[in-house]
């Protein structure tokens, strides 16, 4: 147990020295990019990797964040913290609409009712004035952090998405590992086992699905206040994929998959920009390559390794490897990390 | 003459309209419900299909001067083949897997495929001709023979595929492979193989959507891929996996679409939707569906 915290622990620095490098190797503006779809990936995986739920909707929730943020901010002049949970907010109580109508039902039904729901919002917030419709919400003002300290700064504003996107993350690293995350991961593998002993399982799911929802606000709003602009692409259904690539390139299933993920999308749509066309086909490509030949992502793979490296050294204590049984059994199914 | 206000005229137009989007919506949700029903897999690349379908007919006059009726055998053909393809080197991997990774991988093969028409052809679309110019005046409409051909083949088609899987034997091998694989295999019927077939004739179905959509809509690169999320929302009405659900749901949605653009125009684009809402609280499996 030990040589897991241990490892855990040099992870997070690892990931802390990363974050805190990042804006003065790559763009800030393209870290800030990374850092908030990384939030909408790990919102998703969230409800994907730890309750086997995949959503084809989350384009909803990132685009109303990022639309109501964006609106508050600049119509009503907002300041912009208020303006980001403005918009955090109406995704969340979009996000429990949505899981009121779509727990009912699992797997591919699941998918496609949150896709279909996703297309209702995109239509309602596509028709309704305020949005700009065709041309987007553009000049969103940036604002100023608590009143005074200017974020058109970009590496203040990369400091603020940060601790955004970190708080949010440690959110989720708190909620997997809590006895809810815990029951929500034992819903996963066996549902009828979690009903038998008396889980309202509705009802985790609701929650569950409502986090997710909320989180996945707080990155749009955050996009938005980013780029100062909110449009049709961030509520659109093909945005939906966005996530669930991410988590999948990087480990669906993991905590540092999805960010993982992100960045290797983030990076990789950037560098391909002036390709036009070329990116959809090399996502779509992606996709299918990853789905027939690495459903672990990077970090999956990461963890398979080292485990692996681990089981060839000689174990003091039998028992103790750190492989975790109940996910070999489960290896075929969506969420768990080994493929 | 009027109905709450609306000219009977308007009214009847937009029903026929309604009615000829719903044959569509028929094919499309059936030929899914087909293969969600053997494969497990909820192609989301359907909506492509459909508009490869087009682009087969439109190519075909364009290049060869292969007429529309000729294109209506060739368009399916060609995507029954397309399909095969499909299911050997891309979905056959999948089937142990989660159902989910179905999804996933139609969707990349769905950002591939429209990517590369968009690149290919342009994004604004191309008309086709109509192979049936003219129509008839009915006396409180007028009617379009071209329209009038769609919902009679539409129909034609819905009643034969529903003819072949509920009371033919090749379509009790189906229904039964579909209950349980592992024991219609066991007889020493080649599953694979069924599903390979399948696949290939619900890709068929779409590809021949496709060509009879093209002198109706503009054959444009994405003309599926709303479609298919509409398709998705009908088969969720419907019932997934219920062939009677699928083509009753898709009559009935294309008719309340017309008539919302009668009586409420704003809301046309959602109305399916939010049936699809009604539908999941009051019964979650579907219309027809059985809640497993």
């Amino acid at each position: 147990m030990l040589d897991v915290q241990r490892r855990a622990l040099l992870i997070s620095l690892g990931i802390a020295a990363l974050a805190l490098a990042a804006p003065f190797v790559v763009h800030p503006v393209l870290a800030m990019q990374i850092l908030c779809f990384g939030l909408f990936a790990a919102a998703f995986n969230l409800l994907a990797g730890y309750l086997g739920l995949i959503s084809f909707g989350h384009a909803a929730f990132f685009g109303a964040g990022a639309y109501v943020s964006g609106y508050a901010v600049k119509a009503w002049q907002f300041p912009t913290e208020l303006g980001i949970l403005a918009g955090t907010a109406t995704a969340g109580i979009l996000g429990i609409l949505f899981g009121h109508l779509a727990v009912r039902r699992q797997g591919v039904y699941f998918a496609m009712i949150t896709l279909a729901l996703s297309q209702l919002v995109y239509f309602i917030f596509h028709q309704a004035p305020f949005t700009g419709g065709e041309d987007g919400m553009a000049g969103i003002p940036r604002g100023f952090l608590f009143g005074f300290i200017p974020l058109s700064n970009n590496l203040v504003m990369y400091a603020f998405v940060l601790a955004i996107v970190a708080a949010a993350l440690a959110v989720i690293y708190r909620t997997v590992y809590s006895p809810f995350g815990t029951v929500l991961q034992a819903i996963r593998d066996n549902e009828p086992r979690a009903i038998s002993l008396g889980y309202d399982v509705a009802r985790f799911k609701l929650l569950a699905f409502t986090l997710s929802a909320t989180l996945t606000g707080l990155a749009g709003a955050t996009k938005a206040i980013v780029f100062q602009f909110a449009s049709q692409s961030d509520i659109l259904w093909s945005t939906s994929g966005t996530p669930v690539l991410a988590s999948l390139i990087g480990g669906i299933g993991t905590l540092p998959g999805p960010v993982i993920g992100a960045a290797v999308m983030v990076m990789m749509e950037n560098l391909l920009a002036g390709l036009g066309e070329w990116v959809f086909f090399a996502q779509g490509a992606i996709f299918v390559l990853v789905v027939m030949f690495f459903r672990s992502g990077i970090y999956g793979e990461i963890v398979a390794y080292s485990e692996k490296r681990q089981q060839r050294k000689p174990t003091p204590i039998a028992g103790v490897t750190g492989t975790n049984t109940s996910i070999a059994h489960e290896k075929n199914r969506v969420g768990s990390p080994v493929g | 003459m009027s109905i709450f206000g609306v000219p009977i005229q308007a009214l009847a137009s937009q029903l026929l309209l309604g009615i000829v989007n719903g044959s569509f919506y028929a094919i499309l949700s059936l030929g899914l419900s087909i293969i969600f029903g053997m494969l497990h897999i909820a192609n989301f690349v359907h909506g492509a299909q459909y508009m490869m379908g087009a682009f087969v007919a439109w190519a075909a006059l364009n290049y060869f001067g292969i007429s529309y009726w000729w294109s209506l055998a060739l368009a399916p053909l060609i995507m029954f083949v397309a399909g095969i393809v499909i299911e050997v080197v891309f979905l056959r991997r999948l089937y142990d897997l989660d159902h989910f990774y179905g999804l996933l991988m139609t969707f990349g093969l769905l950002l591939m495929i429209e990517s590369l028409f968009r690149k290919g052809f342009g994004s604004t679309g191309m008309a086709y001709p109509n192979p049936l110019p003219g129509g008839i005046n009915l006396g409180f409409m007028f009617m379009p023979y071209y329209r009038a051909w769609v919902v009679l083949a539409s129909v034609i088609l819905c009643l034969g595929t529903w003819f072949v899987i509920e009371k033919t034997k090749l379509g009790s091998y189906l229904r039964a492979a579909t209950e349980n694989p592992d024991l219609v295999l066991a007889f020493g019927i080649n599953v694979p193989r069924l599903l390979t077939l399948t696949y290939g004739f619900g890709i068929a179905l779409a590809g021949l959507a496709g060509a009879m959509a093209a002198p109706i809509q503009n054959v444009s690169p994405t003309m599926g891929s709303h479609l298919v999320i509409v398709i998705f929302a009908v088969v969720v009405i419907g019932g997934l996996g219920s062939i009677v659900g699928s083509i009753v749901a898709g009559y009935t949605l294309g008719i309340i679409e017309g008539l919302t653009k009668v009586f409420f125009a704003p809301a046309s684009s959602t109305v399916i939707f939010l049936v699809m809402v009604l539908v999941l609280l009051t019964r979650p499996a579907g219309l027809f569906g059985q809640q497993r």
